[in-house]
């Protein structure tokens, strides 16, 4: 096993590397620069800002520039947000999206998994079609519309919660609901799809025949193997939860990595770009391998694979 | 037995979730109402600001913050539009209109307590436009005699440039041209002053992107100083008991909240979260005009919508074929049935309004309308009767559903007027900046903001090879009365010379001027003292609560 994972981490070094490389080289390919605004700087200017952002050293030497930063730990100064550095924004912007990230993965699981398996306990019945519809339509709505409906109901109407921010707990309801409903929908489907293929197996039937009980028979034995393709949704699912919403933080004025994430593409913000994906895939590298090992646990075949 | 655990953490979670939502079900009072009673204002601030060092913030949102943080030489009172103290306590200038020497106010202070000196306005000016600073305004101070000297590097002595402190109190300014607007344009933060000493305790002066504007590093001058500054939450900033008219103050401190969605700054006023807000949604403007004509406030705004054509391409090379285009759409429809914010047609390229009261009037010699008839016998003249033989034309926008509506109303006005095949092309915003700078467009949408309140902010754009013409346009006459304008000392005669230079590049038509922009904003009630300006400013030192 612990070869199994030392194997799996190596190999995720080449593939940040590849990554890097291709952002640094894709985001100055892209037209437009970071200082082009609507008021237009003077050629002297440019050129000026060119110089303090190390913008106007041939394009190899920026590389090996930023790898060199890179292998200390230096992300850079953003260029948009200048009075702070990547590491900066990404040290106070991720805690944020973690939190979010998590709220909406309890939203996601709990609501998911209730649904998916109560479904999956009574095919084709009421008990079936009414939690799979909710689930349909939970994949359907998009949060930016799911969320500005939940303000205006929960928020504007009923005067229950606040509209936005991120201080109070209850200013955190509607945004972990928001940003959790589209993955309970997809667990949901998930989980009833593998609750009934296992259900229907022989060593179920054999453990009824034993005479245990229904419960003891779903959570024992049904569950195990039943929540397999929920775990494999988890890996990518948790990465794309836990690194924030560029919409629902939006949406909710929250303080998360989501927003920079895309205004610092929008913005050509270099440095800011490349420290986010960067970031961003080194968590999801690390989300996939821990599934793999999940995985492997859950079935020893996979270990060999 | 994994699976099981993983169940009860998740219902666990879910009955800690119901706990939270009891916690929130209560309605509270709102965090505008405990606003109110402590005489803190919280408004809504638009998108995150970039930085809040003046010499290096460019938008518009970053201004309205540093107004509350700093203060120039002169300040403006909103109501009349004249120039009234600020740090200098008065001035003179001299018979030719190029040196002012003002008179710094003996208690002028920084937000530390550290006296505040003519010094530390050169020391400011120098640091603006050091070569290697890189400021994107630094053009703003090029009418300094020298400035534009110093900043490219042609001259490295400063004491050259025209600024000078003769003491401690007195500041002599001295400027390439007379320039009528000069005393209108220090509440740009461009002139602001900033702190030496906190400059250099976190870089240097010539060194951008330091950590001296966080919250507990920066020193101001303004009306208030910064408290905290939490990105993408909230800035605020509270009373500056070393400000010298700290007595006239009435709001002990004001809340920034970046809510850059329009929606959710809608949604958090209408909940009570907010008194003031940076802007409306579109869809709203109706209802509240309906339902709530006390809270929606639409004022003339200084700024102009238009497209502009590459003049250097075929068709648009060709005059009559631009004018063409610009008689042929229905501006008063555009503004009546697309944008409904009370824009007003433009027919000219310099809004209304465009110097302060008692400045001299200025009008816009020629007028767009629209002239179906004119403009398709002009388009024949060019070698297109009825629209034959056109080039298939592309609008190009950057990418945002208003813009689209605007150009699908004009795309079919010109379908239907001048026979023209148009299509639209939207560009993500760096992109579209690109094109256009690159000249790589037929049309494009266009907006400008004044930079300070005079024609010439907008007639500057287009002379040629400036940075902002962007159309590639040029012509001798217009550039030369520009030119004429600057030296001119007489205030009316220089409009007249800035009116005639309009009148070119109307009849010209490198651009095609649309509708003049309001600036459309929700305000609570119980909030006084914030008169409608075209400048669209915010004098955080006027405003009240009244209850």
């Amino acid at each position: 096993m612990a070869k199994f994972i030392i194997g799996r981490v190596l190999e995720t070094i080449p593939v940040l590397l590849i990554i890097v490389t291709m952002t640094f080289f894709l985001v100055r390919l892209a037209p437009g620069g970071p200082f082009d605004a609507e008021r237009n700087v003077t050629e002297e200017t440019r050129r000026q800002l060119n110089e303090q952002y190390n913008l106007n050293a041939p394009l190899w030497r920026q590389y090996t520039d930023y790898l060199g930063h890179l292998i200390h730990g230096d992300l850079g100064p953003s260029f948009k947000n200048s009075s702070r550095t990547v590491n900066e924004v990404i040290g106070a912007g991720f805690p944020v999206s973690l939190e979010l990230g998590l709220y909406a993965l309890c939203v996601a699981l709990t609501i998911g998994l209730a649904a998916g398996i109560s479904a999956a306990l009574r095919p084709n019945t009421v008990r079936d079609y009414a939690p799979m519809t909710f689930a349909m339509a939970g994949i359907c709505i998009p949060n930016f519309v799911l969320g500005p409906l939940l303000v205006l109901v929960f928020a504007l109407w009923l005067e229950w919660l606040p509209v936005s921010g991120w201080d109070r707990p209850s200013e955190k309801i509607l945004p972990a609901i928001t940003l959790g409903a589209t993955y309970a929908a997809y667990i949901a489907r998930l989980s009833r799809g593998g609750m009934l293929e296992i259900l229907s197996q022989d060593f179920i039937r054999t453990a009824r025949a034993k005479g245990l009980s229904e419960a003891r028979v779903v959570l024992r034995h049904a569950l195990r193997g039943g929540l397999q393709p929920v775990v494999s949704f988890l890996g990518p699912a948790a990465a794309g939860l836990l690194s924030g919403s560029f919409v629902v933080e939006t949406i909710f004025q929250i303080p998360g990595l989501g927003r920079y994430f895309v205004q610092g593409a929008f913005n050509r913000d270099y440095t800011l770009i490349m420290g986010t994906v960067l970031f961003y895939a080194t968590l999801i590298l690390i989300f996939n391998m821990a599934v793999d090992v999940a995985q492997a646990c859950l079935d020893p075949r996979q270990r060999r694979a | 037995m994994s699976a099981v655990k993983l169940l009860s953490m998740a219902l666990a979670a879910l009955a800690a979730l119901a706990a939270l939502a009891g916690c929130g079900s209560a309605r509270v009072e709102t965090k505008s109402d405990k606003g109110e009673q402590q005489n803190v204002l919280k408004m809504g601030a638009g998108a995150e600001p970039q930085d809040l060092d003046p010499h290096v913030a460019t938008g518009v949102t970053e201004h309205r913050i540093l107004m509350a943080l700093f203060e120039g030489l002169v300040s403006q009172d909103l109501t009349t539009l004249k120039p009234v103290p600020g740090m200098a306590e008065s001035w003179t200038v001299s018979d030719d209109q190029t040196v002012y020497t003002f008179k710094i106010r003996p208690e002028a202070k920084w937000s530390n307590g550290d006296p505040l000196t003519a010094h530390d306005f050169v020391y400011s000016f120098q640091r603006i436009l050091s070569p290697k600073f890189g400021a994107e305004y630094a053009d703003m101070l090029y009418y300094l005699r020298n400035g534009r000297e110093y900043h490219d590097g042609k001259i490295t002595d400063f004491s050259q440039v025209g600024a000078k402190a003769i003491d401690d109190r007195t500041l002599e300014i001295s400027l390439v041209n007379p320039t009528p607007y000069f005393l209108s344009m220090q509440i740009h933060n461009a002139w602001f002053p900033i702190h030496r000493a906190t400059i250099e305790k976190f870089g240097a002066q010539e060194k951008r992107a330091t950590p001296w504007t966080r919250a507990g590093n920066l020193v101001s001058n303004g009306p208030y100083r910064l408290e905290t500054w939490e990105p993408n939450k909230v800035i605020r900033v509270v009373k500056n008991e070393h400000y010298w008219g700290v007595d006239t103050l009435h709001l002990n401190a004001i809340e920034f909240y970046p809510i850059d969605s329009e929606l959710t700054e809608e949604h958090s006023f209408r909940s009570g979260e907010l008194h003031l807000t940076s802007g409306a949604p579109i869809s709203k403007i109706e209802v509240y005009k309906k339902e709530h004509p006390e809270l929606i406030h639409i004022n003339p705004y200084f700024g102009s919508y238009f497209y502009r054509f590459n003049v250097t391409k075929k068709p648009f090379d060709d005059a009559r074929v631009r004018r063409a285009f610009a008689l042929a759409i229905d501006r008063g429809s555009i503004v009546k049935n697309v944008t409904k914010g009370g824009q007003e047609p433009a027919g000219s390229l310099v809004p209304p309004n465009a110097t302060p009261p008692g400045e001299g009037v200025y009008t816009s010699p020629v007028t767009l309308g629209m002239n179906v008839e004119e403009a398709r016998k002009l388009l024949a003249e060019a070698g297109y009767p009825n629209g034959q033989g056109l080039p298939h034309i592309e609008i190009l926008i950057n990418t945002l559903e208003s813009h689209k509506q605007v150009a699908e109303a004009i795309q079919n006005m010109w379908k239907v007027n001048l026979n023209a095949d148009v299509t639209i092309a939207n560009q993500d915003w760096k992109v579209y900046l690109s094109s256009l700078t690159k000249l790589d467009y037929q049309i494009a949408r266009s907006s400008w903001i004044g930079d300070y309140h005079d024609p010439f902010t907008f007639l500057d754009c287009f002379a040629t090879d400036r940075g902002n013409n962007r159309t590639g346009y040029s012509s001798v006459a217009y550039d030369n009365l520009l030119e004429k304008s600057r030296s001119t000392k007489d205030p009316q005669e220089r409009l007249k010379l800035l009116e005639q230079a309009e009148g070119i590049l109307i009849t010209d038509a490198p651009i095609m001027p649309i509708y003049f922009y309001t600036r459309i904003y929700l305000q609570a009630p119980e909030l006084k003292g914030l008169p409608p300006n075209p400048i669209g400013i915010v004098d955080f030192k006027t405003l009240f609560f009244e209850r």
